[in-house]
């Protein structure tokens, strides 16, 4: 199918529910073809941005554009932008053929070109052979790919995914998640996935934005915001991180409790710094933080240490191999930290 | 029976128990049979034999279908019924559409619609119906004196329509709603998102999904209709088939064949809707509603909309009050004829019942909490024994008296009569069919699908867990039923009481069969004969008054107890 590439920009938006602000000063560039993942917890106005972007919800205050053509103030059915509902919102009482018909009847379009239209489509998501079914009579699997195929059938500029995958179960939605980017790659469609699961946003998406309280935390490719978190709810929010509070002395972070960390990259007003479980080793003596084991947990390819310091608890992952003898609680032991991976934060 | 694999894990106290329940279960299929099945089975079967020789024949539904009157009475009932659909669709679909679609303040007024027609009887508020619409009814009067025309509304048909379907109306706002509220807005979405919206959309993705509850609803307010003897008799219509059937039976006698060839077709009928809309329910569980997502999105309405709805509610509101309203003008006027309102007002009619016909009150509270009674002990070890042991052919017992639903009073009435006609009770009752007794048994019969309901739901809120916590603490099962379980069920058995109380104290398609003598009649027999004349509709009017009273109290008091029973579940968090 030729699609013809769309961009996204969504400038200062603002959007209320009666009094309560659900996003303010939305600001983001989409690329064409880009595969771009909304992230953040319940609440944080990600769906809000999504169903906004589609045309459901309050009208909003602000600019969204697709392409050039400024959307914001169009209703839903002249956006042409297709949208998988989290709830897949298959109509029980068509066929899956007429399920997907649908958006193309709507369009006035000609039987004869229907009927190939519909059966490419259900094709591309492998799903020709049950055409004639009821969604009724589909598996969550099977639902999820025809509310796919109605979407693609209509060629959309853009294809906004809501939650597509939290209705499966885990096995399948692995699988899912991996046929959904080779689709989105084949297809060539700028598309936008709402998730609240970090996996699943790391794994898919080319850049994402983590959004929380209607604010967008951070925009970047998931190992950006991984490795240089700009605040401390972002690199909480992806993955685990011990964040300990001091200031710059020179080129050393010092903790509130006096430890001395060296760090990579000096930042002058940082006020916070990110240790990630795994960038930090253990040992019986010569690290730059001394504590004692509080508490032990065995997770197989992994021990996780609960090390008591000066600066609070802090959790320490190492890597476990057979007949090395861990730490056991109440032990002393000493923690090093690599420069190179410990970003500071200054907010 | 008792199940070997339950005794097995059970132990030694199952025998006794489960042969309890048996035996209870045993006596309850007895009770069935005797009440409901077999003087059924039997109007059914005489519909088949020709009269004097006693052999099976077809001849007297060819004599049916071959008497003129007959013809006329079937297509009549037919056309009644479905315009009865049609006006009650009318009045039920913009209420519908405005509380589902729209945020209006007039909601509460709607749900109000929904429920007040139900706590009048149809055949009570007839005769002030025609009062107030009739050819000379205070509507007609004032449309001649100023505008010159009548509309006949009450004109023949068109009086039983017009009662029927203000009456029964809310069946279909309240399917219809339910439908409406079960469509989850991501139905309406995706087909916005895919380029549908409007009248289209509504026609291709809303309506198909509304359907199966509106036909729902539709399939039962035809059959209440069809079967419906009280309205035709009190409005004089008599070529419709349920009075065809009472004036046979009462008039040419037990005997004449006709009477039962129109209870088979009753029957017939009431079956097949009953299976139609089973069938359109079936496999068409719409409720697309998912988890934290809302129904359709409502929109805000514009201030010439508004004028607008609150314009059709006021209307509406105003026809469905109009029986109330010349009711109550009926019981408190002196004399009503010929004028738009009553000469003069007056309590006089209330001051009649009460010294010439308090009989007909207090038969009517023995009558229907008798029947209330049997109906919440039959509903409660019917629901005990479906759901909680494991007694062969359990289910049976269910099938057996949610059957009655597709029984027409008329036709249990019939059975009654052929059936129990001729046996002497002892100790100078009299015969059995014209005892006062076997009317408690009908109502009871009549109303046990809904009590069962009731209490069912009721054990279904009780957790299985509340029961094993007593047993492993040593009660036995006879004494967790005793103190754990009945307890439970109190608020649920008690609204299933109020119920069934307050629909038998105004039924009456079964008993004006049954009523043997005047001082053994109930209210809803005791209205009926008042209003034959013109004389006695302010006393009539007045027991319609009581009955309605009776009716809404009923409504109102299982209401509260539902509420406060829903209100404690939710305290004490129970898991199921």
């Amino acid at each position: 199918m030729t699609q013809t590439k769309a961009g996204i920009r969504i400038e200062d938006l603002h959007l209320s529910f009666g009094d309560t602000k659900v996003l303010e000063g939305i600001d983001m560039v989409i690329e064409p073809g880009e595969f771009f993942a909304f992230l953040g917890p319940s609440g944080s106005g990600k769906s809000t941005l999504l169903r906004a972007i589609a045309g459901f919800g309050p009208t909003p205050r602000g600019r969204i554009l697709i392409g050039d053509r400024d959307i914001a103030k169009l209703p839903p059915w002249k956006r042409n932008v297709g949208m998988v509902f989290q709830s897949y919102a298959l109509w029980p009482h068509m066929s899956v053929r007429r399920n997907v018909a649908f958006g193309l009847e709507e369009r006035r379009m000609p039987a004869r070109e229907i009927g190939p239209r519909v059966e490419r489509a259900l094709e591309t998501v492998g799903l020709l052979h049950l055409a004639d079914r009821m969604p009724a009579q589909l598996s969550g699997g099977q639902q999820q790919r025809v509310a796919l195929a109605r979407t693609i059938a209509i060629e959309p500029q853009v294809l906004l995914l809501d939650e597509p995958l939290s209705n499966l179960d885990a096995a399948l939605r692995v699988q899912m998640r991996r046929e959904l980017l080779a689709l989105q790659r084949k297809l060539g469609l700028t598309t936008i996935f709402v998730t609240h699961d970090q996996e699943e946003a790391n794994t898919t998406s080319d850049r994402m934005a983590v959004l929380d309280k209607g604010v967008i935390q951070q925009i970047g490719t998931p190992q950006q915001l991984y490795d240089q978190p700009a605040n401390a709810f972002v690199a909480g929010f992806l993955g685990t991180a011990n964040i300990l509070k001091g200031a710059m002395q020179g080129p050393d972070f010092v903790t509130a409790a006096g430890q001395r960390l060296p760090v990579a990259a000096p930042l002058g007003d940082a006020n916070r710094i990110v240790l990630r479980p795994q960038n930090i080793r253990i040992s019986g003596s010569g690290g730059e933080i001394a504590g004692r084991v509080a508490h032990r947990e065995f997770l197989g390819s992994q021990i996780r240490y609960l090390v008591e310091t000066p600066d609070g608890q802090i959790i320490v992952d190492t890597l476990h191999s057979s007949g090395q003898p861990p730490y056991d609680e109440g032990a002393t032991v000493s923690l090093s930290i690599d420069s190179q991976s410990a970003p500071l934060l200054a907010d | 029976m008792p199940d070997t694999s339950q005794t097995a894990s059970r132990g030694f106290t199952l025998f006794p128990r489960l042969s309890g329940a048996a035996v209870a279960g045993i006596l309850i299929a007895i009770f069935l049979m005797a009440f409901l099945i077999l003087p059924v089975a039997q109007v059914i079967y005489v519909a088949f034999l020709d009269a004097r020789t006693g052999a099976f024949t077809l001849q007297n539904f060819q004599d049916f279908f071959s008497t003129t009157l007959f013809r006329e009475s079937f297509v009549n009932s037919f056309y009644v019924s479905a315009m009865s659909v049609v006006v009650a669709t009318l009045i039920a679909l913009p209420l519908a559409y405005i509380t589902t679609r729209f945020n209006f303040a007039g909601t509460a007024a709607i749900q109000a619609l929904g429920i007040i027609p139900l706590i009048m009887p149809p055949f009570v508020g007839a005769v002030a119906m025609s009062l107030l619409f009739g050819r000379n009814g205070s509507i007609n009067l004032l449309l001649n004196q100023y505008f010159g025309f009548r509309i006949p509304f009450m004109e023949g048909l068109n009086g039983v329509i017009l009662v029927q379907s203000i009456h029964y109306f809310p069946f279909i706002l309240i399917n219809l709603s339910a439908s409406l509220r079960n469509i989850d807005r991501s139905m309406e979405e995706a087909a916005q998102n895919l380029g549908s919206h409007g009248v289209r959309m509504f026609r291709r993705i809303v309506f198909p999904l509304a359907m199966p509850g509106y036909l729902a609803g539709a399939a039962l307010v035809f059959i209440k209709v069809f079967d419906d003897l009280g309205t035709p008799l009190l409005l004089n219509v008599n070529n419709m088939l349920a009075p065809q059937a009472y004036l046979r039976i009462t008039g040419v006698g037990i005997n004449d064949p006709m009477g039962y060839v129109i209870s088979f077709i009753l029957v017939a009928f009431s079956v097949f809707s009953l299976w139609a809309s089973f069938l359109f329910m079936r496999g068409k569980d719409y409720a697309t509603v998912q988890k934290g997502g809302g129904g359709l999105s409502r929109r805000d309405l514009k201030p010439s909309e508004k004028w607008l709805a609150w314009g059709v509610i006021v209307l509406i509101l105003a026809m469905v009050l109009s029986p109330h309203i010349g009711l109550l003008l009926l019981a408190f006027g002196t004399i009503w004829s010929f004028s738009p309102l009553p000469d003069g007002f007056t309590v006089q009619h209330f001051g009649t019942i009460f010294t010439q016909s308090s009989q007909y009150v207090w038969n009517t509270i023995v009558y229907a909490g008798s029947a209330a009674l049997i109906d919440v002990v039959l509903g409660t070890a019917i629901a005990y024994i479906v759901i909680r042991t494991k007694v062969a052919g359990r289910k049976w017992l269910d099938y057996m008296a949610t059957a009655a639903l597709a029984v027409p009073g008329v036709v249990l009435g019939i059975g009654y009569l052929r059936m129990f006609h001729g046996i002497q009770l002892p100790f100078g009752l009299g015969q059995m069919s014209s005892f006062w007794g076997i009317i408690i048994v009908a109502l009871a019969v009549r109303r046990l699908p809904y009590a069962l309901r009731a209490c069912m739901a009721a054990l279904q809120q009780v957790s299985l867990s509340l029961e094993e916590a007593a047993e492993s603490l040593g009660a036995s099962r006879a004494s967790t039923i005793r103190r754990i379980v009945v307890p439970l069920m109190t608020g649920g058995i008690l609204a299933g009481f109020v119920t069934s109380f307050a629909t038998a104290a105004v039924e009456l398609s079964a008993t004006i069969m049954l009523v043997g003598r005047s001082s053994d009649a109930p209210l809803a027999y005791g209205i009926y004969l008042y209003m034959q004349s013109p004389a006695g509709r302010g006393p009539g009017a007045a027991l319609g008054i009581l009955a309605v009273v009776i009716v809404a109290l009923g409504t109102y008091l299982s209401q509260r107890i539902i509420e406060r029973e829903r209100a404690r579940q939710t305290m004490t968090g129970q898991q199921h």
